[in-house]
């Protein structure tokens, strides 16, 4: 196709649909920039600001108008099929010979990081929140990614770790390494019973038990106010120690902490960077131990059940157990992010596994594009690192983010890394034999 | 067609069989038998119920009334992927590949149900068949022409070691040629590899002439049955399936 058979812009459609665009701002805007609540004596009063109407309409008009011409005037049209993705396809392809790259340096970068001279405090904390999410990103992406099951309710594991490890500290006086492990196991055990019952459905009915699910757990946790303390939550969770070493200012009697016993002088920043390497090593064990399965046959039964599930039963694949084991094994990794997410906190209640939680977890995996593992820590830095560093932009951060969303379904639907990677390249006629290694 | 093996066993009864869909009665007293090393087609028109016989046959869905055994076992209430596991393959209905994964990953997917002993000496026997799936072992499925495509579902199937092959329509939207080919392999597979083949086909002409015996599926019962070359004959059969056929 050259550029001298493209009909010229049809600019009455062009300006028809901006003005359809900016109406429907109008109609939003009215009502959300347009009206305003304000306290005046003797109750509440009604503000206008209409000049914030007018800006919204107009830059929608204008941007609507932008987004139009530069879909018109771009060669080819854009077009997608489901099986010749070809430009986007080959543009991840491309990022995946560099990830192989990119991969080590970032881990490499994720270990020294705490080191570098401007790592302050502030950076530590959005590091390890960032990591905590990638860390669930990679759990989810377990089930969504791999497994093809959209579970919407996935907040709800991470939950049942935090109070697996919050109530056993508690009651049993267990200490962080041995919750740990348990608090994995508690939720992978909640994975399977809510598996059991649920995985006979497919696609849009397991979304909406799941999301029915992770309201449940919830509604338990505040209701349940003799066992998990209600909507009051649960405080003073014990902090992990290094391998039986506290990190606490004044030394006990008759043992050290870990100050003394590396001798070092005490430092806040001990404890806070401990926490983001204990995140990054639980982080990095799920990243491997999905790479890993991905080679195994549950890995590969996995993604063939995400493609056609009655082919897989054709095949011998037992569905019920392939799909379990994807939901367990999420739900257990969700479990450990959960302790970890317990005692970093020192405190938790409901008020942290709400539904809006898991929404984040999936946008950041679906953002990613699906079964990608470097995706998932590109969106969760955008995603998670984006709203901290947005922060300054204050009551505009949220429309910042949406804006972004939009952008990146609008450029890239299939999300940031669609692509997937053999899990193993036989030898083409001109290569020696070689086992191909994926890292994304 | 070839010489059959003496004196016939059989290897899948299928007697009385009822299934539904719902309500829908969609096979009505089936009776059939597949007798060890035989290549047996299903032939029909759309909707009389040659597909659901097959599937059946693989537990989904599973018979209201009657039974089917397998080599002496009952399967009738087994679940699909134990079917599987006792030496029954099946190529569906619309090839069923993995599209997102490469020629290569689909071919490992058949073999998840046996001993990966065997998995090099299968591999090199379905590529020998197939050598065009060599060719494109490190391409992804989806990429594949619709004939390529039936061939790796039939290598897939193959690669569980089955005894039995359940093919749905094996020639569906492909070329002559390629049709042709695809017959010749399966007839290989039949003789040589020893697999007894069940064809549910909608090409009657090349099916009959391919197989031992023939059933013809009415409306959920079967109206007729025979060796292939008999069926041919028949005017009946030439008047509903082959006029203007072939």
């Amino acid at each position: 196709m050259t550029k001298a058979t493209r009909p010229p812009l049809n600019w009455l459609a062009l300006l028809k649909e901006s003005g359809v665009a900016a109406f429907v701002a109008l109609g939003l805007s009215i009502v959300m920039f347009g009206l305003r609540t304000v306290d005046q004596q003797g109750g509440l009063g009604l503000q206008t600001r209409w000049s914030w109407v007018v800006l919204a309409v107009v830059s929608v008009f204008i941007g609507r108008l932008v987004l139009a011409i530069y879909r018109e005037t771009r060669q080819p049209p854009h077009t997608y099929s489901g099986t010749q993705d070809s430009e986007q396809n080959r543009l991840a392809e491309c990022v995946q010979k560099i990830s192989k790259v990119v991969a080590p340096l970032l881990i490499i970068f994720a270990i020294v990081l705490p080191f570098l001279p401007f790592s302050s405090r502030y950076i530590i904390d959005v590091a390890t929140l960032v990591l905590t999410y990638i860390m669930l990103g990679w759990g989810l992406n377990i089930v969504v990614g791999l497994a093809g099951l959209l579970d919407l309710g996935y907040v709800a594991f991470y939950a049942v770790g935090a109070y697996s490890y919050a109530l056993l500290a508690y009651y049993f006086d267990f200490s962080f390494w041995i919750c740990l492990p348990l608090a994995g196991i508690f939720a992978a055990t909640f994975g399977i019973i809510l598996g059991f019952p649920v995985l006979r459905l497919r696609g849009d009915y397991l979304a909406i038990v799941t999301l029915g699910f992770g309201e449940i757990i919830r509604v338990v946790l505040i209701n349940w106010y003799t066992f998990t303390g209600g909507p009051d939550g649960l405080s003073s969770i014990p902090r992990p120690s290094f391998f039986g070493l506290p990190f606490s200012r004044r030394v006990p009697e008759d043992s050290e902490t870990f100050h003394t016993f590396f001798s070092l002088d005490y430092s806040s920043m001990h404890r806070i960077i401990f926490l983001y390497f204990l995140i990054l090593a639980l982080a990095l064990i799920t990243n491997f131990f999905t790479l890993r399965m991905r080679k195994l046959p549950l890995g590969r039964a996995w993604e063939a059940l995400r493609e056609d599930e009655t082919a897989c039963r054709s095949l011998g694949i037992n569905p019920t157990n392939t799909k379990l084991s994807a939901f367990a094994i999420g739900a257990g990794f969700a479990g450990f992010a959960g302790s970890f997410f317990a005692t970093r906190q020192g405190f938790i209640s409901p008020e942290s596994f709400t539904f809006i939680e898991s929404a984040v977890i999936l946008a950041i995996v679906v953002l990613g594009g699906m079964g990608s593992q470097l995706g998932v820590v590109i969106a969760s830095i955008l995603l998670i690192g984006g709203t901290e560093l947005f922060r300054g932009l204050e009551e505009f951060r949220m429309v910042t983010f949406g804006g972004l969303m939009v952008a990146v379904m609008v450029w890239k639907p299939r999300g940031l890394l669609a692509h997937r990677d053999p899990t193993l390249r036989l030898h083409a006629p001109d290569h020696t034999p070689e086992s191909h290694k994926s890292n994304t | 067609m070839s010489h059959m093996p003496n004196p016939p066993t059989t290897m899948l009864s299928i007697s009385g069989v009822h299934t539904y869909y719902g309500n829908i009665e969609a096979l009505k007293g089936i009776d059939v038998e597949i007798n060890h090393g035989e290549i047996v087609t299903l032939i029909g028109a759309n909707g009389a119920g040659k597909t659901t016989l097959l599937m059946t046959v693989c537990g989904t869905p599973q018979a209201a009334r009657g039974h089917i055994t397998f080599e002496g076992k009952d399967i009738t209430r087994m679940p699909t992927h134990e079917i599987v596991t006792k030496g029954i393959a099946q190529s569906p209905e619309g090839r069923r590949i993995f599209p997102g994964m490469t020629v290569f990953e689909n071919i490992q997917m058949g073999a998840m149900s046996c001993d990966p002993e065997y998995f090099d000496q299968d591999y090199t026997r379905v590529t020998e068949l197939f050598p065009i799936l060599k060719e494109r072992q490190n391409q992804r499925a989806g990429t594949l022409s619709g004939g390529e495509q039936q061939m790796l579902a039939i290598g897939r199937a193959m690669m569980s070691r089955p005894r039995l092959l359940l093919l749905d329509e094996p020639s569906l939207g492909l070329a002559p040629l390629i049709v042709k080919q695809i017959f010749e392999v399966i007839a290989e597979i039949n003789q040589t590899d020893n697999v007894t083949v069940m064809l549910v086909e909608q090409n009657a002409y090349h099916a009959l002439r391919l197989a031992h015996r023939g059933y013809v599926l009415v409306n959920g019962k079967i109206a007729m049955s025979g060796p292939g070359s008999e069926l041919l004959e028949r005017p009946e059969i030439r008047a509903a399936y082959l006029e203007g056929g072939r």
